[in-house]
């Protein structure tokens, strides 16, 4: 057991089911977002002195209400409001909130709740109270390792979110990406992995050699991905874990664009011989490869739907880029894209309803997503340069990268993450140490 | 003090005009833009030209690179790589009179083998670009084993997007990077 990653929920003090209060929609974009209070978590002086020596924060329970708040205004949907205004302290708040208090400052919801240290372990209990109904709508407690204690945040966030949104969060995730330094011609590539708000950043290789298109296991902390070790561009897998690595089969010839299945058993991803690239796959526990197209185009990009039944891809059979969906032995190929330009990088959504991608139409990028039959399609978003789109676990936001334009000296290169919602609202820069593209986001962590 | 602000103003000026006449000698270029991985109909419409011939302006011809900037040579009159058009991997009439020279080359030079690198340009998406450098590096590898070279003489490797020659953002930059470049293995 990985102690550490496994967070215990050690009891569930009581859950009372909402009748009419607060919910928001987030199928819509939300242009009001809800403003909630988010009070710092009560800690009582001992506890706070052991945290403090543990984990060098002064006030672990203000640290852990900030990353609630932070993942809360990110979201969109929420508009944490300042602290300034909480007119109630944190550790009476908890017991029993004054709603008139909290009403006064237009909160509609209120988060308090109380950080202790038990037999070296950090224990937080937190409530969700409604303003307006004067009813608390959730109470939970749990007890991890204090080092654990921004994943105490997110957990919070998502129980929050999924509270309030009848929609599971995405908070407790985190982002694989390709880490990217130095001069366009001649890029240093590294893969590197951080929490999904940018904190824990690691880097994972050194920079030897160029990566590419990193992503995640659905089912464990594993990922693939592309590595030019030794000038043989090959698709990896490696465990976060321990770290090691291996060559995903035995091919005699470049392999690319990998994806897990979403049991988490199989790879798939292209391999090109002779000028065509077909899709293949490995069973990662037999090692058996399969082919899956056959066919003289390029075929690329393949994505699993969630149920694993189907394979949406990429292929330039018609002449250029389209996207293609085949039942998952690669009979019924159907082409699904038919607007105006060319797509490619189909990514089921794990809902399974949609399919996002990137388009190239008149010299512009777009990230957008159709209904798996090609119909509805609705573009995001607009730019010089973007691509290659991953989804939250819960399908609500698209994780994609953008690169800029260069000047007439070929300067100001730059690349960078931006997530958005599927609603093509809430579109936000998400903040990298250096230069980053190829994004990949994780399941859950917990449960 | 008053100098050198004269100075400065007037170097500040002289930068302008360089920018400016830099953008004039652009323009041409410009016209025929397309993207690597542009549709036949939208090539219609971000380019201008109606005439059926391809239209040369400078170092382009259609939106093939012609010019020798970013050219290296295996030895003397033996050029190291050949340049595709948008999307394409067909070899040009100048790649082929290339490709023959680095065939004969390679015939004198027994002992010498070579990997045919791959490239494109950075408007598509990555994955496909990666396919389409290992067809346009197969493009090259195939015409150079028509004229006798040994397949396991050649080994191909595409980079896709991830080596411009050129970090520009205008489609000359885009026409250097889509490429294929042969390199001595040993």
């Amino acid at each position: 057991m990985k102690k550490n990653l496994i967070i215990l929920f050690l009891m569930i003090i009581f859950q009372i089911k909402a009748f009419a209060l607060i919910e928001v929609d987030i199928t819509r974009g939300n242009l009001n977002p809800l403003p909630l209070a988010v009070s710092p978590l009560s800690i009582d002086d001992k506890s706070k002195i052991s945290f403090e020596k543990i984990l060098k924060k002064e006030n672990i329970g203000s640290e852990i209400s900030i990353i609630v708040e932070n993942n809360l205004r990110t979201s969109g949907l929420f508009n944490p409001l300042s602290k300034d205004a909480f007119l109630q302290a944190p550790d009476i708040a908890n017991l029993k909130p004054r709603f008139e208090d909290w009403n006064l400052i237009k909160a509609q919801a209120l988060i308090t709740g109380k950080v202790t240290y038990v037999n070296e372990k950090l224990r937080v209990e937190f409530r969700l109270w409604d303003i307006l109904a004067a009813k608390e709508m959730m109470a939970l407690a749990f007890t991890t390792v204090p080092s654990n204690w921004r994943r105490v945040g997110h957990i919070i966030s998502d129980k929050v979110y999924e509270r309030l949104t009848g929609e599971k969060g995405y908070f407790d995730t985190r982002i694989i990406y390709v880490a990217e330094e130095g001069p366009k011609t001649q890029r240093k590539k590294r893969l590197a992995i951080m929490d999904q708000d940018g904190a824990n950043n690691k880097f994972l290789t050194l920079g030897n050699e160029l990566v590419l298109t990193p992503r995640f296991n659905p089912a464990s902390q594993m990922v693939t991905y592309l590595s030019y070790f030794k000038n043989l561009p090959r698709v990896y897998l490696l465990d976060i874990e321990t770290g090691t690595q291996e060559v995903v089969g035995d091919f005699p010839g470049m392999t690319f664009a990998p994806r897990f299945s979403p049991d988490g058993k199989k790879i798939i991803m292209s391999f090109a011989k002779d000028g065509k690239s077909d899709i293949y796959t490995m069973d990662l526990e037999n090692r058996l490869v399969e082919k899956i197209t056959n066919h003289p185009s390029i075929d690329t990009s393949p994505s699993y739907s969630p149920n694993g039944k189907f394979i949406a891809f990429n292929s330039d059979r018609s002449g250029y880029q389209q996207i293609y969906i085949m039942k998952s032995d690669g009979s019924d190929v159907r082409r699904i894209s038919f607007g105006n330009g060319i797509y490619g990088t189909p990514v089921w959504s794990p809902r399974g309803d949609l399919i996002a991608f990137t388009k190239l139409h008149k010299g512009k990028f777009y990230i957008g997503v159709m209904r798996t039959d090609g119909k509805g399609e609705r573009l995001l978003t607009e730019n010089y340069y973007q691509e290659a789109p991953s989804w939250s676990p819960n399908g609500r936001v698209l994780i994609f990268y953008r690169e800029t334009k260069t000047n007439a000296k070929g300067e100001g290169f730059s690349a960078k993450l931006w997530s958005i919602d599927l609603t093509g609202y809430n579109e936000r820069l998400v903040e990298t140490q250096t230069d980053a593209s190829d994004p990949s986001w994780s399941s859950l962590l917990s449960n | 003090m008053i100098l050198s602000k004269i100075f400065k103003n007037g170097f500040l000026i002289i930068a302008a005009c360089l920018v400016l006449t830099a953008c004039a000698t652009k323009k041409e270029v410009t016209t025929t833009t397309t993207d690597d991985t542009t549709t036949s109909a939208s090539t219609s419409t971000t380019s201008t030209t109606t005439d059926a011939a391809p239209k040369i302006s400078g170092q382009m011809q259609g939106d093939t690179y012609i010019g020798d900037d970013t050219v290296k040579y295996l030895a003397d009159g033996v050029p190291d790589r050949v340049f595709f058009a948008t999307n394409e991997s067909i070899l040009t009439t100048a790649s082929r009179e290339t490709l023959r020279a680095q065939a004969a080359w390679l015939r004198q030079n027994s002992n010498i083998n070579v990997v045919v690198e791959g490239h494109a340009d950075e408007r598509g998406t990555r994955e496909y670009n990666l396919a389409l450098g290992e067809r346009r590096a197969n493009s090259a590898k195939d015409y150079l084993m028509t004229y006798g070279i040994s397949s396991d003489r050649i080994s191909v490797l595409s980079y896709g997007k991830e080596r411009p020659v050129d970090a520009g953002s205008t489609p000359l930059a885009w026409s250097k990077n889509r490429r294929s470049v042969t390199v001595k293995a040993n």
